[in-house]
């Protein structure tokens, strides 16, 4: 469904990414791991078109993506919640749902869609009105998650979603993601909690500097010792 | 009495105007985070174009003044100014700011002051509006509706009045009520998010620089209707003009809409009973020293949330 092949991106004289290749199959939930500043956020950021690549190629449902604006992307169902719950803080949390429909029109297909997004995150239902800037911070995940269900994503990336959340709060989210998969949108998800993003995935990839160094099936990687050590916390380096 | 109503009525229909003009600093500063300074010159060309057009008119139509012209003329002129002003204003965005969308902040400031100095220059030249001032024909005949004590109402009041009060019960409509206004906010707020929603954020940002000026034009055109003579487009008194907007844009609360109205009123309200009750020849300093209070009791302005630079 999507083929990032070799992919490099520069920030100025600055080399994000080196070559990183993947892919992700239909009906998938996909993890891409690492540390900080590896590169998975900037990797994101270049599929969703608000970076431009390098050199490389991203291929998606057939169609070279290079030169595609980010809200032409989008309208391929192509969606990203993005890092740090990019919310509208200035607006009601109804208002930021309706943004995740805006380019829809089918009245009935967005409220049924709004509907199942207001089911899966009843604690939105409650606040339908207030500002989304007034919402804690898991709430404001769950937000942006809804959100972009609103969009109707084919294929949904999702840059570090229990970023800064509470445990039992990680917990709903990633129940929610799966939930989601299960429903019919492919995942590409964006981690820095590996244990629970090899839990819930089922391939992944790990990036280190700028570079793919690992990919696999998700339980064969979060048996891997060399994951444990590094991204796991099983050891400490001493 | 009759001094504090006429005080109220010319600094309600000054701070209007003033309001008119506040919208597109504000709008553009929203979206764009940096001030537009060849707005005010959108606005003199507004005015321009509305005298060229109905002395054309009027003069076509055989009589000068505003017993040949029909009722409608001056709608005609307001609109036809309005559209293009906007046409005005998209054309400077996709030449001049577009191409810097990704530079600082000070080089499409920079270039602001180019483009508002490269309009005052064109606009003196022989062959568009020259360097002598001129006055727009008279388009209605001027009626006293009401009088109070001393105080007249008269009919180009209500018309100025009123066209400034509908345009911008249209433009808080647009913002706030439908989906238009709301990806400008969402635009306005974060321009990545927003285009992760779908939103073409470059369409979005042409709209708002067309809305902007247009309102320019329809404050030039109630300037022009309001003072008889038309100063020539490089005029200092514009720039005074502009200035004044833009300083009821900041106490307002710069990026906030309703805060651009209520700025201009508080401004045009201001500046009238300064000079009627203290010295009119102080009129501007009272909405400078306006400003000054207000950038040091509330930096954000009186609608506007107080933002953390983030580092």
């Amino acid at each position: 469904m999507l083929e990032v092949t070799d992919l490099r991106v520069n920030y100025g004289a600055i080399k994000a990414l080196h070559g990183v290749t993947l892919r992700v199959n239909r009906g998938e939930i996909v993890t891409l791991i690492g540390c900080n500043g590896a590169g998975k956020s900037t990797t994101l950021r270049a599929i969703s078109g608000i970076v431009r690549a390098a050199g490389g190629s991203i291929t998606y449902e057939g169609r070279d993506l290079a030169g595609l604006k980010p809200h032409d992307i989008v309208r391929l169902g192509l969606v990203q919640a993005p890092e740090g719950r990019g919310i509208f803080s200035n607006m009601t949390v109804a208002e930021n749902l309706e943004l995740g429909a805006f380019i829809r029109s089918d009245r009935d297909g967005i409220s049924a869609d709004r509907e199942k997004a207001l089911t899966l995150f009843p604690r939105l239902r409650e606040r339908l009105d207030q500002s989304a800037g007034t919402l804690s911070g898991g709430e404001q995940q769950m937000l942006a998650i809804a959100r972009a269900l609103l969009t109707r994503p084919k294929l949904l990336l999702l840059d570090e979603p229990s970023l800064g959340l509470a445990p039992q709060i990680v917990q709903i989210i990633f129940r929610i993601i799966r939930e989601i998969n299960e429903q019919g949108a492919t995942i590409l998800l964006v981690e820095q909690n590996a244990h629970m993003a090899l839990k819930v995935a089922h391939r992944a990839y790990v990036l280190d500097v700028g570079r793919i160094v690992m990919e696999g099936k998700a339980s064969d990687l979060a048996a891997s010792e060399d994951v444990q050590d590094a991204y796991m916390g099983r050891k400490r380096a001493g | 009495m009759d001094q504090l109503l006429q005080t109220i009525k010319d600094g309600i229909s000054m701070g209007s105007l003033y309001a008119l003009i506040a919208l597109g600093y504000t709008m553009v500063y929203g979206i764009l985070k940096f001030i537009n300074f060849a707005h005010s010159d959108v606005v003199v060309l507004g005015a321009w174009l509305s005298l060229v057009m109905a002395d054309t008119t009027t003069r076509a139509l055989g009589g000068a003044g505003a017993a040949g012209a029909p009722w409608w003329l001056g709608g005609a002129v307001l609109v036809t100014a309005m559209v293009a002003c906007g046409l005005i204003g998209f054309t400077i965005e996709r030449l001049a700011y577009k191409p810097l969308r990704g530079s600082p902040r000070l080089n499409v400031l920079i270039t602001a002051i180019g483009v508002s100095l490269f309009l005052q220059n064109t606009g003196q030249l022989r062959a568009v509006f020259g360097t002598n001032p001129r006055s727009i024909p008279p388009l209605i005949h001027d009626a006293t509706l009401l009088t109070v004590g001393q105080v007249n109402f008269k009919l180009l009041d209500l018309i100025g009045f009123g066209t400034a009060v509908a345009l911008m019960i249209g433009l808080d409509y647009l913002v706030f009520h439908t989906k238009l206004g709301r990806a400008m906010r969402a635009v306005s707020h974060n321009r990545v998010t927003a285009s992760l929603m779908g939103i073409p954020v470059d369409r979005v940002i042409s709209f708002t620089f067309v809305t902007g000026a247009m309102l320019a034009a329809a404050g030039g055109f109630l300037w022009a209707l309001k003072y008889e003579t038309i100063k020539q487009p490089a005029d200092s008194s514009w720039v005074l003009l502009g200035l004044k907007a833009f300083v009821a844009a900041v106490v307002g609360g710069i990026g906030n809409v309703r805060g651009a109205m209520l700025g201009g009123m508080a401004i045009g309200l201001l500046e009238n009973f300064g000079s009627a009750y203290l010295s009119s020849s102080m009129k501007d300093v009272y909405v400078f020293a306006l400003l000054i209070v207000v950038l040091l009791v509330r930096p954000g302005g009186i609608l506007g949330k107080a933002v953390v630079e983030k580092v």
